[in-house]
């Protein structure tokens, strides 16, 4: 089966009940996206299926069939929130952030906190507080 | 991940009449959706079927819509599509209120009213809403159509009414008159599964109050409370009303609560209720 990945169409051979991370991790060699639990309650492993977040662990690969993936590679390393993420203390580990910005993506524009806290409350960080992941949305999404 | 998805197969049917087909013919199959249980199951190592029927694709489970007075909810519809819908928001905001608070955006964004209702868990939160809304669960087979209501649907724990051939393709729902009302108690806002959950309406019918209240996690089904609902409305006191949902209810000792904790807390929610629905 076909499907986007990053913009490149990319064709999976994978049993189509293979968790979509382990068909970007292992097949796609696209290991940015983490696993934290494998049980949807961390959000570690969030990509944007056709422009939504979804936790990767938790969706078969038999669903995504010709929709457009984006993982934290596709953002390009320069993107406003991963700079910020790197200028305000958003990243300590590291584990929690391409999952964190991801899911960030796809707040709509200039999320008020209230909705910066809505929509990353299924990703979890044990480093930050949050405060400091709250603060580089607010100012990657203000620029 | 403990489990595996050797030797497990993925049935793939085109349409919904291929699937009901599928379900006849080539069962026993389990109808995925979300997936949002499925992979926690399999995570854990404790999934035991092996063979199942993919329904993502099908858009004719999807939707909301009048239909006459009734409001018809695909069996498909994730809960981020009842949070956005005006119709929901409009005619059954305790369901979108329970959405909500289910998980958070990324299993808004997968998992499916459908889905919650055939995974049968007691703690389910769109049941209780279901319940208390008269809901009826509409199920379709190879050879035609059934409709059960909701407060019928459950069985014991985990179990329903639906034959291994049927799959539920939906929801109607009766006009709802009166105040909405819905609480979920848990650890924290998102990604919690409930200690207790509640929904209820508060209608009165020529100056005559008739509540309608359920409850998840407190049995092995998720409960219309019918006995609790009868001393509101006959005019019980609040006392005598917190006293019979404590018998009307058989919680348990779980990893996420204790039964002790749960009946009393059952019986504060039924006060909050009162407090709150009552009023015009």
């Amino acid at each position: 089966m076909k499907v986007t990945v990053n913009r490149k169409t990319v064709t999976v051979k994978a049993h189509p009940l293979t968790r979509l991370l382990d068909v970007l991790r292992e097949e796609c060699g696209l290991t940015g996206t983490k696993e934290g639990c494998g049980e949807g309650e961390c959000g570690a492993c969030t990509v944007l299926v056709d422009g939504e977040a979804v936790n990767s662990c938790l969706v078969p690969v038999a669903q995504v069939k010709g929709t457009r993936i984006t993982t934290i590679e596709g953002l390009g390393g320069s993107h406003p929130l991963q700079r910020a993420f790197v200028e305000h203390g958003g990243a300590q580990c590291g584990i929690c952030t391409p999952g964190m910005i991801m899911a960030a993506t796809a707040l709509g524009p200039r999320p008020s906190l209230d909705e910066i806290r809505t929509g990353l409350a299924g990703n979890l960080c044990r480093c930050t507080g949050y405060a400091a992941i709250y603060r580089s949305v607010q100012r990657a999404t203000k620029r | 991940m403990q489990g595996t998805i050797a030797g497990r197969e993925l049935l793939q049917p085109r349409s919904l009449g291929d699937a009901v087909k599928m379900l006849r013919d080539e069962g026993p199959l389990v109808p995925l959706a979300g997936c949002t249980d499925l992979y926690v199951a399999l995570n854990f190592g404790t999934l035991r079927p092996t063979r199942f029927l993919n329904l993502w694709n099908l858009d004719a489970l999807r939707g909301i819509e009048t239909r006459g007075n009734a409001l018809r909810i695909g069996a498909l519809t994730t809960y981020t599509e009842i949070m956005k819908s005006a119709a929901i928001r409009r005619r059954l905001p305790m369901l979108a209120a329970a959405a909500r608070e289910i998980g958070g955006v990324q299993i808004q964004n997968r998992g499916t009213i459908g889905g919650n209702v055939a995974n049968a868990s007691p703690a389910g939160d769109t049941l209780p809403v279901l319940l208390a809304a008269d809901a009826v669960v509409v199920l379709r087979h190879a050879a035609g159509t059934r409709r059960v209501p909701m407060t019928s649907f459950y069985t014991g724990y985990r179990q329903s009414v639906a034959r291994l051939d049927e799959l539920i393709v939906g929801f109607e729902i009766p006009p709802v008159r009166g105040r909405q009302w819905f609480r979920k108690v848990g650890t924290r806002a998102a990604q919690a599964i409930a200690k207790i959950v509640v929904a209820g309406v508060w209608d009165t019918v020529r100056g005559e109050a008739r509540p309608r209240l359920a409850m998840g996690s407190v049995a092995p089904t998720p409960l219309r409370l019918s006995q609790t609902e009868r001393a509101l409305g006959s005019g019980a006191s609040l006392a005598d009303a917190q006293q019979i949902v404590q018998r009307e209810i058989a919680p348990i000792d779980d990893l996420r609560s204790t039964a002790e904790y749960r009946r009393q807390v059952a019986a504060n929610l039924v006060g909050q209720f009162y407090g709150e629905a009552r009023k015009r």
